[in-house]
């Protein structure tokens, strides 16, 4: 018996680290997330892309590696911990899941081996099956789409994109049409790249095995709930670690703050409240691909429990640095912020504690 | 990752589960006189609890690594072993082996540190469940700060002299025995001025009175002991040595306080609740906001049982770095349990206020016993404050609190 990450798992992380350490400075991300730098992120992604992460989780007859999900979950983790600026869970997670699940053996064929090349980059639209806000939504007829998606994500880079309708079937577009609109959408996070796809008479082409089913789009779903709470994970677990630096060397009343009780206290409840996280998250991951008739509760409750125990730490994080921590000066917002937005993609903790009850009572 | 037990393990389940089988429905005889295990149920077998002891022994179920000699299996130590042990009585509600801080805290105390006479002389009868006993550390000044105990221990001949108070003694009216810290060098720093003493209960000059807890058991008793004589062989480690001795065995009794599979037990039972209780003619369970709070707990003990797993995997694969992890444990079991018990309070609302034989109470007032209960352990054993000193010092590598003079 074993709980935890393989030696090849542990030096992916640690790759994908080192790789953002290095590359994915916090003077690199203000350019990035002010937008003075575009080639700046392309060249971080191709780096990304030398360490195989585009296809992780495509099986080796389509050009894959053919990891498990936990093997994305500890990249997602890197990336959440360095903020890494670049597209992960849409064109490499939740992507290939779906048409791994839902595709036909020619849809399989041509997508999954053009995305283990980076000849495709899809960006994914699935809100609206979980939760449609207003008048949002997709409808499908005589294969055609019309309507709209929002928070659509990594739609602006991509050259396919999944949407989904009500019934939860899955199409593939292609962003070389007149009949598709992207519109930025300027989220707190500017990490990364939020849309709204406008689709009027839009071509589409479903994927099979979603036409009757709503199996593949929830384990599309739930792979991409796994992959934003283990970046949520991250990123917290970064927050923790620069607010106890900062506690150690910030001095006030002769003394440095981390002695005072009121602030190793806080630092404490962020240990204690993160540390099982790292364990839900594995476990989720693990279920996900091992323990079918777990799946489905761990990843909802990676998802939603991760999301409330980030929220806390984002806010005492940025409390222990005191003033400075409100500033854009130190740069810690863009945790936060990556946090707050991780917690409402794919739905926000109440949807998916929903989810979760629903799975257990039928 | 590898979740599977192997092959052996699978043969192992099945002989514990044929012998869960064969004791069904066991129960004891002098129930009243062991405050520890489980009882079971009825309808099956009656025995003396020391009898269920030795026959757990005999299997290799309970102390399988404590040395023959000594009244143990004497075999290799498997925590695998254990957790199938512990999830198949747990399933089928077979009376688990008795506990308690003799056989929890003493014994691994004395294997380690114990003379060859003390081992010889105390095991065998307290892993039998013969020999009961409590664990004489706090004192009304010394709670947190026990290091600044004062029951005082003086030398003379061959005798240890104690003189002085204990407090939150749980047991004691049961115990034949006390393990004791006792002041015994005045002049050495706080630290080293402690030595661990065995005390038998029935020496003159020990009085036992009872202190009624919120829950309004005598769950705690105060020891009062007035020129208490014992032996001066009766002591563990050196003289000065007491905190050490008793440091080995203290982080133990902190992992052990609130097990996060009993916890989802206690969330399953809640769910099973929530089915049958209505409010407007509504089961629970279909509420929004109750359910919603289920959830949110069912998610946090979730995240403790994986966690759980891992450290177990540490234990088994040595090398892997779970240090705050471990140190986390004490303080989000027990602050757990105590929500999730307050939870089921309200969501049963006015009902969930009946206590004792009230009519119309729900799974016998164990919701509001277990609450008050927890919040009792979340003070015991270190509050969850240290527990936080704990990890932030030992843990996070912060400062401590800068010393005040004198203390």
């Amino acid at each position: 018996m074993y709980f935890g990450l393989s030696e090849e798992q542990s030096f992916f992380k640690d790759n994908i680290k080192k790789y953002l350490d290095d590359n994915a400075t916090l003077d690199s991300i203000r350019h990035i997330t002010n937008g003075d730098e575009k080639n700046l992120s392309r060249e971080i992604h191709n780096g990304l892309l030398n360490l195989g992460i585009n296809s992780l989780l495509i099986p080796e007859k389509y050009g894959g590696l053919g990891l498990d999900l936990l093997f994305a979950a500890v990249v997602s983790e890197s990336l959440g911990g360095g903020i890494g600026p670049v597209p992960f869970i849409a064109p490499y997670v939740i992507a290939p899941k779906a048409i791994l699940e839902a595709g036909s053996s020619e849809q399989k064929e041509k997508y999954l081996s053009k995305i283990a090349v980076n000849e495709a980059l899809f960006g994914v639209g699935f809100s609206e099956f979980i939760g449609k806000r207003n008048d949002a939504g997709v409808s499908f007829s005589n294969g055609a789409l019309n309507g709209r998606s929002m928070f659509v994500l990594d739609a602006q880079t991509a050259t396919h994109i999944l949407l989904a309708d009500k019934k939860g079937r899955i199409f593939i577009v292609e962003i070389n049409s007149n009949n598709i609109e992207i519109v930025n959408l300027t989220t707190v996070d500017k990490t990364r790249q939020y849309a709204e796809v406008i689709c009027k008479d839009l071509e589409a082409e479903i994927l099979i095995g979603s036409e009757n089913s709503q199996e593949p789009i929830i384990k599309a779903i739930d792979a991409g709930r796994i992959m934003l709470a283990a970046d949520t994970l991250g990123a917290a677990q970064t927050m923790i670690n620069k607010a106890v630096d900062y506690a150690k060397e910030r001095k006030q009343f002769g003394r440095v703050i981390g002695s005072f009780q009121a602030v190793k206290h806080m630092c404490a409840e962020m240990a204690a409240d993160l540390e099982p996280c790292y364990a839900l998250v594995w476990h989720a991951a693990h279920c996900h691909d091992h323990s079918p008739s777990e799946a489905r509760l761990m990843a909802c409750h990676a998802k939603s429990h991760t999301s409330e125990m980030g929220k806390g730490i984002a806010k005492k994080a940025t409390e222990v640095h005191g003033g400075m921590g409100f500033t854009d000066l130190l740069g810690l917002h863009y945790w936060f912020k990556r946090i707050g937005v991780n917690r409402q993609i794919l739905g926000s903790p109440e949807l998916v504690r929903e989810e979760a009850i629903q799975s257990q009572l039928k | 990752m590898d979740l599977e037990y192997g092959p052996e393990y699978q043969e192992f389940t099945k002989e514990v589960q044929a012998f869960c089988k064969k004791y069904k429905g066991l129960s004891f005889i002098d129930s009243h006189k062991t405050p520890f295990g489980t009882s079971g149920e009825s309808g099956g077998p009656k025995m003396l609890r020391s009898k269920w002891q030795k026959i757990l022994i005999r299997k290799g179920y309970f102390a399988r690594s404590v040395p023959k000699e000594y009244g143990g299996y004497g075999g290799e130590a498997d925590m695998l072993k254990s957790r199938i042990i512990a999830a198949e009585f747990s399933k089928s509600k077979t009376p688990t082996p008795m506990g308690g801080q003799g056989i929890d805290m003493l014994v691994p105390t004395l294997l380690e540190m114990g003379t060859e006479q003390q081992k010889q002389a105390y095991i065998k009868p307290t892993l039998h469940g013969e020999m009961i006993w409590c664990q004489g550390y706090s004192e009304p000044n010394a709670g947190s700060d026990l290091a600044s105990l004062q029951t005082k221990g003086e030398l003379i001949g061959d005798e240890w002299v104690i003189n002085g108070q204990k407090i939150w003694t749980s047991t004691a009216q049961f115990s034949q025995m006390c393990f004791c810290l006792v002041r015994t060098e005045p002049d050495a720093p706080k630290h080293a001025g402690i030595s661990y003493l065995l005390i038998p209960m029935d020496t003159p000059g020990i009085e036992i009175r009872p202190l009624v807890d919120m829950t309004l058991m005598p769950g705690f008793n105060e020891v009062f002991f007035t020129d208490v004589k014992i032996s001066a062989n009766n002591i563990v480690g050196k003289r000065g040595e007491g905190w050490t001795v008793a440091n080995a065995t203290l982080g133990h009794e902190r992992g052990s306080l609130a097990p996060p599979d009993a916890t989802m037990n206690r969330v399953n039972m809640l769910i099973h609740l929530m089915k049958k209780e209505t409010l407007d003619d509504k089961p629970l369970i279909e509420h929004p906001i109750y359910r919603d709070r289920l959830m949110q707990i069912q998610g946090k003990v979730l995240a403790q049982q994986s966690h759980a797993l891992r450290l177990l995997s540490a234990k088994l694969n040595p090398g892997t770095d779970v240090k705050i992890g471990k140190m986390i444990q004490k303080l989000i079991g027990t602050e757990l349990r105590h929500e999730l018990e307050g939870l089921a309070i309200d969501i049963m609302g006015e009902i969930g206020t009946l206590y004792e034989n009230s009519p119309h109470i729900r799974n016998e007032g164990t919701w509001q016993f277990i609450y008050m209960y927890f919040l009792g352990l979340i003070i015991g054993g270190g509050t969850s404050q240290i527990q936080k000193n704990i990890i932030a010092e030992r843990g996070l590598g912060m400062p401590k609190e800068p010393k005040v003079q004198g203390a």
